[in-house]
């Protein structure tokens, strides 16, 4: 089974994270990840990119539209 | 930073109770609901339609299908899926009427095919080391420095603001969002593998960006990297 290349890594990261990687394409990945610093991180950057993602403030939904709703909800027939 | 209401201080109540309730006229729990999720939805609902007002619009006429439905909901999804799907559905006939429609069925578009990083930044085919990086990705600052600054937001929501449209959903509703994988399939119809060529995609490119961004600005001195 031949080795994994750089540019062939950085396109399984997703479907590393997800494990969604069979059994023999996952090994090669751990395995390249041991020898390869510059994949190592790229890997450590793509966590860190989804962690950031997962820190966006939301936006909140107008009173207004919230007064509207729930003046429906109390409204509405059994 | 503001806090999702009842996502920490009590544990949030079980579909069954929420259902429950909902069905009884509890306008608590509605309220509940509506501060928990609205904002999420808002979010989301903005990928599909052009204006902020028209998102806002999608939300409330998917609240108002909530109050319609909630007693046909089967329990055959978690509650917040079954909201979510109705969500997509509402948003994606405003889209129609706003021309607006994304084309979820054809896989690659052209957008979603290629490299993700750069093939420039890989050592060519005559080279003793094919397929590897010239140069390692520049360090980035640790999360613990980098994570709350309002520039990293600004940049990270620049970065959303500019992906296809398909990508954009993917994303905000796995990493923005916190879906798994089966449940935004679930939401948006399609498949694993569909939705991960377009979450790849779109991470690939929010890093790409965030590398731009911290390489403009470099690294602190002084404290710790990540590696």
């Amino acid at each position: 089974m031949a080795e994994l290349n750089c540019d062939e890594f950085v396109e399984l990261v997703t479907a590393f994270l997800d494990g969604a990687l069979d059994a023999d394409a996952e090994s090669r990945f751990v395995d390249h990840l041991a020898v390869c610093d510059g994949c190592e991180r790229y890997l450590d950057q793509f966590r860190q990119t989804i962690s950031t993602l997962g820190e966006l403030p939301p936006e909140s939904l107008p009173d207004e539209a919230r007064d509207t709703l729930l003046a429906a909800f109390r409204d509405w027939p059994r | 930073m503001e806090v999702e209401a009842g996502s920490s201080a009590r544990p949030f109540p079980s579909d069954a109770v929420l259902v429950t309730r909902l069905r009884d006229r509890d306008e608590a729990a509605f309220a509940l609901l509506l501060d928990a999720w609205s904002n999420g939805m808002l979010r989301l609902a903005r990928s599909f339609v052009s204006t902020n007002d028209s998102a806002a619009e999608v939300v409330q006429d998917t609240w108002l299908a909530v109050i319609r439905g909630i007693g046909q909901f089967e329990g055959r999804s978690s509650l917040k899926t079954w909201v979510y799907r109705i969500l997509v559905n509402t948003a994606k006939r405003r889209g129609v009427r706003e021309s607006r429609s994304i084309p979820w069925s054809s896989l690659a578009t052209g957008e979603d095919d290629g490299p993700t990083v750069d093939p420039a930044r890989f050592r060519g085919a005559g080279d003793p080391y094919p397929g590897h990086w010239w140069e390692f990705p520049a360090r980035w600052p640790s999360p613990e420095q980098a994570a709350l600054s309002g520039e990293v937001r600004a940049e990270v929501t620049a970065a959303l603001a500019q992906l296809p449209d398909r990508q954009r959903i993917v994303i905000l509703l796995r990493d923005v969002e916190g879906y798994g994988s089966d449940e935004v399939c679930s939401i948006l119809d399609i498949s694993a593998a569909n939705q991960r060529v377009l979450l790849h995609r779109a991470r690939a490119f929010v890093r790409g960006k965030l590398e731009e961004y911290y390489v403009s600005v470099g690294t602190p001195r002084g404290g710790r990297e990540v590696t």
